[in-house]
């Protein structure tokens, strides 16, 4: 099981890296990573925390924007090959695929921001003229934005098993802008009663908390993160992602492939 | 194949070459369309999405980097309509709030835009109690920052002249962690309601000492030196008085006060230019525009012509 699972997951990076478009949204992010300094220049008073917010966004939107990108075709594009059929007349359950798929991509994604994290502290690096310990810091709030990406990839590959790679790309980024507003949501659950406050309550559970894993700004300002935050977090992450994927392979399960 | 290989090669080429020299053409012709229309200052200024409620909605968590951006146009908003001597600023006191909404710990948006909101036209908004706002907002969202106190009372101190709430500023700042001890000294020269030059040079020296940002070094400076020839001209000005009594004229030259031995030499400003003496018995300094806080030594009287005001706060 554990081969399957690494010889899938190993084929997914392999497929992920020879993309284009992988290498395409890694260019133009190390460029917006890289202009950051260019940026910080033109205002007053601020260069480092705009190194820091432009750096820390840019990382987590093309990497958002990669995982979906990449995550819709996952399956799909196995079907229009008709290579699924081969894959699956082999041993390989339908389960094995899907997580095998999600590793890979998972995979490709974290070595893609340790790339663009050594490219955003080698930009810190040049606007700050040297690095603090401090700036260690830094790692937690990239650190979330891997977790983000592992949870919107796990979307990414839920919508792809049952959907045109349109409209799983559709559904994606449509969960990841409610998800950023998980927060409100779940604030207006606390103000209001009955159904309506039932219905908030359950579509801040349902929906991602991106919220939370979103600490781009507080970091900018050196607001620390407590460790308690960090396991919470990490915990969420992987019970989200895993319950996500545990709905994907059900879906996949199901599904009629002829 | 290879004939048609060959063909196609210097086409090619001349594309490419016509692409470049297309760029190039409309990068010539795109310095000719820069200003015009001329812009005025009399324009309508319209900020369309101008709530930070809406803004920060729309950010998707990514306020802080909205909140930069932001801060980027306020400081070209008001770095352009200082460059036209504008006397309005109608843009300034909104496009702060969102900013300040969109990342309420972004400090130097507090500190620098009270200073752009409080002073005077054609130095800034002329909106003291819109620039208190400001600072008092930025203080409930970072009440542990002890700048912000001293850019309160600042605010106070220099732009609304109300000493009571200067000094209270002053002493907020004092208790806070991390507070300068002058500030302790500040609120007790306020208090006893300094308005003097004294208070004035204590404020600007320890505001130039406790500085990191250049600008606000640089601004300090300005103000120092401002004041430096203020009192030379107001001891010139008791030399010539003293002059005038014992001679009952004005002396219209150096030589005649060095004769008098009312000076041992022709004085000189902070930037080492001699003073100007005008044969009415003035005393001026050569560069008004070197010192943009002066209130003497300027030609025609007193007072700061707005000519020759600059914010030294702003990069030009």
């Amino acid at each position: 099981m554990t081969a399957r699972l690494f010889h899938i997951a190993a084929n997914t990076f392999r497929e992920a890296v020879r993309d284009r478009v992988l290498y395409n949204l890694v260019f133009f992010a190390i460029l917006m990573t890289g202009s950051a300094p260019l940026f910080s220049s033109i205002s007053i008073g601020i260069e480092r925390i705009v190194m820091i917010n432009l750096g820390l966004t840019a990382m987590s939107l093309f990497g958002i924007v990669i995982a979906i990108f990449i995550g819709i075709g996952l399956v799909s594009k196995e079907i229009d090959r008709k290579t699924l059929y081969t894959v699956l007349s082999r041993p390989v359950r339908r389960w094995e695929f899907i997580v095998g798929k999600y590793l890979g991509l998972a995979g490709t994604l974290v070595v893609n921001t340790a790339f663009m994290t050594l490219g955003f502290y080698a930009a810190l690096f040049y606007v700050a003229h040297g690095l603090a310990g401090a700036d260690l810091a830094l790692l937690i709030p990239i650190y979330f934005i891997v977790l983000e990406l592992l949870v919107i990839t796990a979307l990414a590959i839920l919508f792809s098993s049952f959907s045109s790679p349109l409209l799983a790309a559709l559904f994606s980024f449509a969960m990841f802008v409610i998800g950023s507003f998980s927060d409100d949501i779940r604030g207006f659950a606390g103000i209001t009663h009955g159904a309506p406050r039932w219905a908030a309550t359950l579509a801040g559970y349902i929906f991602p908390n991106f919220s939370s894993l979103n600490i781009i700004t507080q970091s900018a300002h050196a607001v620390p993160v407590c460790g308690a935050a960090v396991l919470a977090n990490t915990a969420y992450a992987l019970t989200y992602t895993f319950a996500v994927l545990l709905v994907a392979v059900l879906i996949f399960e199901r599904r009629n492939l002829k | 194949m290879s004939l048609s290989m060959q063909s196609e090669s210097p086409r090619r080429w001349m594309l490419a070459i016509l692409a470049l020299a297309s760029l190039a053409a409309s990068a010539a012709v795109s310095t000719l369309t820069a200003g015009h229309p001329p812009r005025n200052d009399s324009e309508e200024e319209v900020l369309y999405l101008q709530s930070p409620r809406l803004l920060k909605a729309l950010s998707l968590g990514y306020s802080g980097l909205l909140a930069d951006i932001y801060w980027t146009r306020v400081v070209q908003y008001f770095g352009e309509k200082h460059k036209l001597r504008s006397r309005h600023y109608e843009l300034l006191a909104p496009l702060l709030d969102i900013t300040t909404q969109l990342d309420p710990h972004l400090t130097v948006a507090y500190e620098f835009g009270s200073v752009f909101l409080g002073q005077r036209p054609p130095e800034g908004a002329g909106q003291p109690g819109k620039a208190v706002e400001l600072v008092e907002r930025g203080i409930r969202a970072n009440p542990n920052m002890w700048r912000l106190y001293m850019s309160l009372g600042f605010i106070h101190y220099t732009e609304r002249k109300d000493y009571a709430a200067a000094a209270a500023a002053f002493a907020r700042g004092a208790e806070v962690a991390g507070g300068l001890p002058w500030m302790k000294a500040m609120a007790a020269l306020m208090a006893q309601g300094a308005g003097d030059r004294k208070t004035a040079v204590f404020f600007w020296q320890r505001l130039y000492e406790t500085s990191q940002d250049k600008l606000l070094r640089d601004n300090a400076i300005n103000r120092l030196k401002s004041l430096k020839v203020d009192e030379d001209i107001a001891q010139l000005d008791a030399l010539q008085s003293a002059y005038d009594a014992k001679n009952h004229r004005k002396a219209a030259t150096w030589q005649e006060l060095i004769a008098a031995g009312a000076l041992q030499g022709v004085p000189a400003d902070p930037s080492g230019r001699p003073y100007k003496i005008t044969p009415q018995g003035a005393f001026e300094v050569q560069r008004p525009q070197d010192f943009p806080f002066i209130t003497a030594g300027l030609a025609g009287g007193r007072e700061t012509p707005e000519k020759f005001v600059i914010s030294p706060m702003v990069k030009q």
